[in-house]
């Protein structure tokens, strides 16, 4: 991670022979902190590719790690708008498994009783009420925050307590299983992924949203006589960003389903199996489909709304917002109902995963959570972090964890590295913030 | 000046206190359209506290506020900017993390029409603004922390004038400032006052004041001693205002003033 994260630091402070790549990452403005965790992420990925003999980078185990992220990085990118306003949120994990019990038993428990088994809008229904009931929570949770001025570590440290409390009173401890078939989908596996022709279309889709981006921002620019960045830079930043899109794409196919559960399908629709076997892509699996398009909403909301704005002022100087005119209190309740909102997707992804909801679900979520968005740059003196940064730091995270357990390294020494990391992260993020400035 | 018939803001019997200290005191003061009222005043006699009743920021324990001759009521700083009210605030009030345009905007943002935010029309407007009122000023793209102070201060300017201030409230605007940056806020208290905007103009420091404002008004220990126009009284005579309390015959005395 040092090795990584140290040239970045080098090319910000303009030093050594690096003149050439200054003036790269000045003409195309990447984020040098970016790149910095990005090149880290990288290095995890190789030095566990050679510790673990090769099995590290395969498209399976990739394919995997997508989805073992996916239920983290939704609620990061959440976290960040909490700690950039200079709140924390302890609750995350209890409110995922209180939100994952009842979503349960909703499914499998009491809507059969009005619809039936396998009624096709089940899985909808229960996301509505879990959505809904996440919203709930993070409203009182942010209204006592916002408007009765409780510390958030107070209140959601209170809520860590009564929602684990309540997952296991919902059912008196009893786990719920199995889930309602098109439910869990949403926690991937051969049938919940979207397969070959689909995941290119939302490949091809996500270039073009890329190039759109690209060319709006520069057509804008142009309206106003704004200096222009390079056209090298530009078409660099769409060629960078389409070419990894697609390089994923071409990943997730490359993972193909499981033997057992080709065959079984192929005997299904009376496909003859060759002899080198059936080779059936698995595409993007539909929880991470579910976290890209929550980090390409959220990301949306920071950037592009007054609520996302209001939320970086608010970190930077909040009495300066207040005085500004900005009902600061509603923001603050805002936050909280839309990590509450978060909380529900990640307990529907996790649950679906498991097809089960136990009260277990979730737990330790919560420092998961904060520590990806804390590797991923968000500050907890407010008023910075970013989306992407989250979503690269959960990877970050995810990536260890799996990382060490093919590599066979025991459960508590695991714990070991990734405390270390989190700490090692913000400390070189610190030196980072006091060499820009 | 003084014969227009209602004020633009009339703050009448005022009152402010926290926990038993009365930071301000039965203060009545008004402003003209046009007019730059100096509020004078050692540290601590509240004249931050008094404005920032007009503000929106403090909440007052009594008195009315009277904006052309209507009796206002202003909770927050949303209900003052409503009444074409700007502050400008001593300790420099602006966002640290985002650039000029968003602070310039902060509130009151520009959107597209899909209900986004508009950037790219928010820093075109910010370049024009900043274009008259600081022709140096390059940094478009920087968070306000990176700025100088006196940089700052005229993002913190420019927030207040661009949305068609009526009165305007500067709260030592010039403490943070050297001496050409200092000159350059005069000579835009003098192109606003020519717009017709009322200025409160709040110091410490009487030669901040005395040669900008039309009248002074001076407060000490929360009370208010009197009031002057300036035209009519020496330096002396404020400056005993100030320190001593004490009314000088040309000025209209408060409950403040010491009899002598």
């Amino acid at each position: 991670m040092s090795e990584q994260a140290a040239p970045s630091l080098k090319t910000k402070s303009g030093g050594g022979g690096n003149n050439l790549i200054a003036r790269f990452l000045a003409a195309t403005e990447i984020d040098t902190r970016m790149l910095g965790m990005l090149g880290a992420l990288v290095l995890v990925w190789i030095v566990f590719n050679v510790a673990s003999g090769g099995i590290f980078l395969t498209p399976r185990n990739l394919w995997n790690l997508s989805v073992q992220t996916a239920a983290v990085s939704v609620m990061a990118t959440g976290m960040v708008l909490v700690i950039v306003t200079r709140n924390i949120d302890l609750s995350v994990g209890s409110v995922v498994g209180f939100v994952g019990m009842v979503m349960a038993v909703t499914q499998a428990e009491i809507l059969p009783h009005f619809v039936g088994f396998d009624f096709w809008g089940t899985w909808i229904l229960t996301l509505i009420v879990g959505i809904g009931l996440g919203a709930l929570i993070g409203a009182v949770q942010g209204y006592i925050i916002a408007y009765l001025r409780v510390p958030a570590f107070i209140v959601t440290l209170g809520g860590y307590l009564v929602w684990r409390g309540g997952a296991w009173w919902v059912t008196s401890g009893r786990t719920v299983a199995p889930l309602d078939s098109a439910f869990q989908l949403m926690g991937g596996g051969p049938l919940g992924s979207i397969g070959f022709l689909p995941s290119w279309i939302v490949g091809i889709i996500a270039c073009i949203a890329i190039v759109y981006t690209v060319i709006d921002n520069r057509r804008q620019r142009l309206r106003y006589n704004f200096p222009l960045k390079p056209i090298w830079a530009e078409v660099t930043i769409g060629v960078i960003g389409c070419a990894a899109t697609l390089a994923a794409i071409a990943v997730f196919n490359a993972y193909p389903w499981p033997h057992l559960i080709a065959e079984k399908y192929a005997a299904a629709n009376n496909i003859t199996v060759p002899p080198e076997g059936l080779f059936i892509s698995s595409g993007i699996a539909v929880p991470v489909l579910m976290a890209i398009s929550v980090a390409v909403a959220m990301n949306f909301i920071a950037g592009r709304t007054r609520f996302g704005r209001y939320v970086f002022a608010m970190g930077g100087n909040p009495e300066a917002a207040e005085l500004a005119g900005i009902n600061t209190r509603w923001v603050t309740m805002k936050i909280f109902i839309l990590m509450g909102i978060l909380c529900a997707i990640s307990a529907a992804i996790a649950s679906a995963r498991l097809n089960a909801a136990t009260n277990a679900l979730g737990t330790l979520n919560e420092l998961y959570v904060i520590a990806a968005a804390v590797i991923g740059g968000t500050s907890f003196s407010g008023g910075v972090g970013t989306i992407a940064g989250a979503m690269v730091g959960a990877v970050v995270m995810q990536s260890l964890q799996s990382g060490m357990v093919l590599v066979g390294i025991d459960s508590p020494l695991q714990s070991v590295v990734i405390g270390a990391v989190l700490v090692f992260a913000v400390w070189l993020d610190t030196l980072y913030r006091r060499r820009a400035e | 000046m003084l014969d227009k018939a209602t004020p633009l803001v009339e703050m009448r019997n005022i009152s402010l206190s926290f926990g038993g200290i009365h930071a301000v005191d039965d203060v009545s003061v008004d402003l003209y359209p046009g007019e730059v009222m100096g509020l004078l005043g050692h540290n601590g006699a509240g004249k931050s506290c008094l404005i920032k009743v007009l503000s929106g920021a403090y909440h007052r324990d009594e008195g009315t506020i009277l904006i052309d001759g209507a009796e206002v009521t202003i909770n927050n700083p949303r209900d003052a900017k409503a009444f074409g009210i700007e502050t400008i605030y001593q300790t420099l009030a602006v966002a640290d993390n985002v650039d000029a345009a968003a602070n310039l905007f902060l509130g009151r943002e520009l959107r597209t029409g899909w209900g986004t935010l508009d950037d790219v029309a928010m820093e075109a407007e910010t370049r024009k603004v900043m274009g008259r009122l600081n022709p140096n000023f390059r940094r478009f793209k920087t968070p306000v922390k990176a700025l100088s102070g006196g940089q700052r201060q005229s993002v913190a300017i420019a927030r207040a004038i661009h949305f068609n201030a009526r009165i305007l409230i500067m709260d030592e605007p010039t403490a943070a400032l050297g001496p050409q940056e200092t000159q350059q806020v005069a000579d835009l208290i003098l192109q606003l006052k020519a717009d017709g905007i009322g200025i409160f103009l709040i110091s410490h420091d009487i030669h901040d004041v005395f040669d900008l404002a039309d009248r002074v008004c001076v407060m000490k220990n929360g009370k208010l001693v009197g009031t002057a126009k300036t035209s009519e009284v020496t330096k002396d005579e404020v400056l005993g205002m100030i320190i001593l309390g004490k009314c000088p015959p040309q000025a209209v005395p408060g409950p403040g003033a010491v009899t002598v």
